[in-house]
């Protein structure tokens, strides 16, 4: 149990940082309190990472991005489905979490669980199907094998949501990761406290260190610095707030990274799709 | 007989010249009017400021015909009229009525295509053998391609159904005029948007003569509009509130000012933009034909490709023979007058171009790097022409294997391993093709896997089919064209 209780007795769990498979504090020394839903007692310290902590995160999803995405779909498909395994086994982890930290009622907690476990069980079985959705072997006129397969983006930056909504950032995950895609994931400070249950599901689902990164910090300090990485493919924002979108859009242009700011529909292809992009290979057919 | 001593000591003749007599090309079929106006509701208008720029024919130097540079007050026009065509008409269609009018302009392409091949060439500087070849066929191809789909979108997107988007912007460039026009015109209409297309300021008069086919075709007013002009009717486009969709091919400095100023809008945006793709040759390539790939991955339309394999990574262990037949086959190459069968190498599109390509070469020349030219090779003196060259031995550092030429320029490297290969080839902010040259599927598949690249020709280069999806990963843009993934771009998913 995370957080201190009335007594005080109790042995609180210290909320660090996840990068690479390892559980660092930031660089930087500096934490915010995380208080109790409606209280002014401190459930947790965390983490508040800094740039430094941003880049280390993304060289970490950098180099474990190749490893990852060619491993046999049909791995992926098994960590994915693995995840859903352990978050059933930290359910009660994650609902305490949501009930102290959110004032989530415990049905509306275990209601998210429950949606979350079913969109990695949904991804994990998408991890070797997608490709014969949207691949093609496409009638060239002329002698050639011609086939387009989609491939992962590559290094995926996601910033969630202001108000947290833990179903949908498990479904972005799971979506993002089921092709291939590594992701640095900077959670909003609203339920940042979800990151030591959700890192130690990650830490043992025999996911390769460094493909998903977690952070915790402040959105405002860090999301330009995000938008911005020349080593991110991609940068995903679905929340409200519209200068922020504008200005990731406009910070994605320095490398072209894709931009992705419309939300995309939880448990559908369109979400994977939105993280691939689509290589042709032509070869000559002949003796 | 003199002799001259090339870097391979190679001795050639010097009176050793390819002599073709001169089959020039008629160009009688073409009427260029002397000033042009704006397509637009289907009419041929004036535009509101009455102003025009020249359209010069590269491979002399002189003045085809006077342009209308369209002020943003005719892209408004252009539009608005493309915005009633398809809430009035357009999008209330059936797929089968898209269909038949996308059909009719096929047709008619082909029946007049010689005069559109000519008129390219004229106006762009390239070969006719590949306007009429290459250019031309593809560009009634694309349409004959969508035509089809126009009414089977029901079976686009895996169990959901989808709906147009509205009235597309489109911004083209002046290397394939009007296949660049019929690649984004095409799909567009397919999908049931309609059109205010833009062509490059350079090169506006096969679009024009494409609104004389639509025209003809009798497809509704407004459907399709084409405007002339330069960067500022370009940016009045974009900027347009009322367009939902703007689509690029360009530079990629061009694509970035473009999509910073669509970040505040909602509309969609696809960017087409420019690469330095790599060309792997290992040393079990077919080299005679690995050769030939290379010639025609840099030198097709004089490098103005923006997949040109513009960068060879050649296996070390081949790579003194490999170049020697390169400059070998490079000395048999015929620069001069496009209008000439006979021509592989025509005009550069403009002045401007030709004098950045060189700035570029002498650049490259004084930062040391080892040149090459065909010795003997002519050009004519008047128009804008260059010789095919190379640069051997190149860093990865330098300018002239990191900046795309846009010109028949070519940067050789050497690598041992398969994996300094593709570390090479990926070592570039840009992302849209590559070539691989061997004779094992195996290293093939896995080259081609690792490769951060949109387009990868296996023992093959310069391959394009409208059924194929085209573009690129990384700094080379957003979003695909041709085949079913290029109307993705012009749809949204239900």
């Amino acid at each position: 149990m995370a957080g201190l209780n009335d007594s005080n007795l109790q042995i609180a769990k210290t909320i660090k940082l996840y990068i690479n498979g390892a559980f660092p504090r930031t660089e930087s020394g500096r934490s915010f309190p995380l208080h109790k839903f409606n209280s002014k007692k401190i459930y947790a310290n965390l983490c508040r990472a800094s740039r430094k902590d941003l880049r280390n995160a993304v060289a970490a999803a950098k180099s474990a991005q190749s490893g990852w995405c060619n491993r046999s779909a049909y791995n992926r498909a098994q960590i994915l489905y693995r995840m859903a395994e352990m978050t059933e086994g930290k359910r009660n982890e994650f609902v305490e979490t949501f009930v102290q930290t959110l004032g989530y009622s415990p049905e509306r907690a275990n209601l998210e669980v429950d949606r979350a476990i079913d969109a990695l069980v949904y991804y994990a079985g998408f991890a070797d199907k997608y490709q014969q959705l949207i691949g093609a072997v496409n009638p060239v006129s002329g002698p050639h094998h011609n086939f387009t397969t989609p491939e992962p983006v590559g290094v995926v930056g996601l910033l969630c949501r202001e108000e947290f909504d833990f179903s949908h950032m498990i479904a972005q995950i799971a979506a993002i990761t089921c092709p291939g895609n590594s992701l640095v994931i900077l959670l909003a400070e609203e339920g940042a406290a979800v990151l030591a249950p959700l890192a130690e599901v990650f830490a043992t689902s025999d996911l390769p260190d460094g493909v998903i990164n977690l952070l915790s910090g402040f959105t405002s300090e860090l999301y330009e610095h995000m938008a911005g990485h020349m080593e991110l493919d991609s940068i995903c924002f679905d929340g409200k707030n519209e200068k922020i979108r504008a200005r990731i859009k406009e910070e994605a242009i320095h490398n072209l990274k894709r931009a992705i700011v419309k939300p995309q529909p939880d448990f559908t292809l369109e979400h994977i799709l939105a993280f691939v992009e689509y290589k042709t290979v032509w070869h000559p057919i002949g003796f | 007989m003199a002799q001259i001593k090339n870097t391979n000591n190679v001795k050639i003749n010097s009176d050793f010249k390819f002599e073709y007599a001169p089959a020039p090309e008629a160009t009688d079929m073409v009427k260029i009017k002397k000033q042009n106006k704006l397509f637009i509701n289907g009419k041929w208008v004036s535009g509101k400021n009455n102003q025009f720029f020249d359209s010069i024919n590269p491979a002399t130097g002189e003045k085809l015909a006077e342009i209308t540079e369209a002020s943003p007050d005719d892209v408004d026009r252009a539009v608005k009229a493309a915005r009633k065509a398809y809430t009035g008409q357009w999008s209330q269609f059936s797929g089968k009525e898209r269909s038949r009018y996308l059909f009719r302009i096929a047709r008619i392409i082909q029946e007049r295509s010689r005069e559109l091949a000519v008129l390219e060439t004229m106006d762009n500087g390239k070969p006719i053998k590949e306007s009429r070849d290459f250019d031309v066929p593809l560009v009634a191809a694309h349409f004959f391609y969508y035509a089809g789909w126009a009414d089977k979108l029901d079976y686009l997107f895996n169990g959901k159904s989808v709906r147009s988007l509205g009235v597309a912007g489109q911004i083209i460039p002046w290397n394939f005029p009007l296949l660049m026009a019929s690649w984004k015109i095409a799909p567009a209409l397919a999908a049931g948007n309609c059109v205010v297309l833009k062509p490059a300021e350079t090169t506006s008069l096969s679009a024009l003569l494409l609104a004389e086919i639509i025209e003809e075709s009798g497809l509704p007013p407004g459907v399709v509009n084409i405007i002339t002009g330069a960067g500022a009717t370009g940016a009045a486009l974009v900027n347009h509130p009322d367009v939902n969709k703007i689509a690029f091919t360009g530079s990629t400095e061009v694509g970035k000012i473009i999509a910073r100023s669509t970040v505040a809008s909602q509309k969609k945006l696809t960017l087409e933009l420019g690469g330095k793709s790599a060309h792997i040759v290992y040393e079990d390539a077919a080299i005679e034909q690995a050769v030939e790939a290379v010639v025609n991955g840099i030198y097709f339309n004089q490098g103005h490709v923006c997949c040109a394999g513009s960068r060879l990574l050649v296996e070390e262990s081949i790579a003194k023979v490999f170049v020697h037949k390169l400059k070998r086959r490079m000395r048999s190459l015929r620069v001069g007058d496009p209008m000439d069968k006979n021509t592989d190498i025509g005009a550069i599109n403009s002045k401007n171009e030709l004098d950045k390509i060189k700035k570029l070469i002498a650049q490259a020349q004084i930062e040391g790097n080892e040149y090459f030219e065909p010795e003997l090779t002519s050009i004519p003196e008047k128009g804008y022409y260059i010789k095919p060259c190379f640069f051997n031995n190149v860093a990865s550092s330098a300018n002239i294997c990191r900046r795309e030429v846009f010109g028949p320029v070519l940067a050789i490297q050497t690598f041992r391993t398969p994996a300094e290969a593709i570390s090479k080839a990926n070592d570039t902010p840009y992302g849209l093709a590559a070539g691989i040259w061997s004779e094992k599927g195996a290293k093939i598949h896995k080259t081609a896997q690792a490769l951060k690249a949109g387009v990868i020709w296996a023992n093959t280069y310069n391959k394009f089919d409208p059924a194929s999806p085209f573009g690129g990963y990384n700094e080379s843009g957003w979003g695909r064209e041709g085949g079913r993934h290029g109307l993705l771009p012009y749809v949204e998913v239900k």
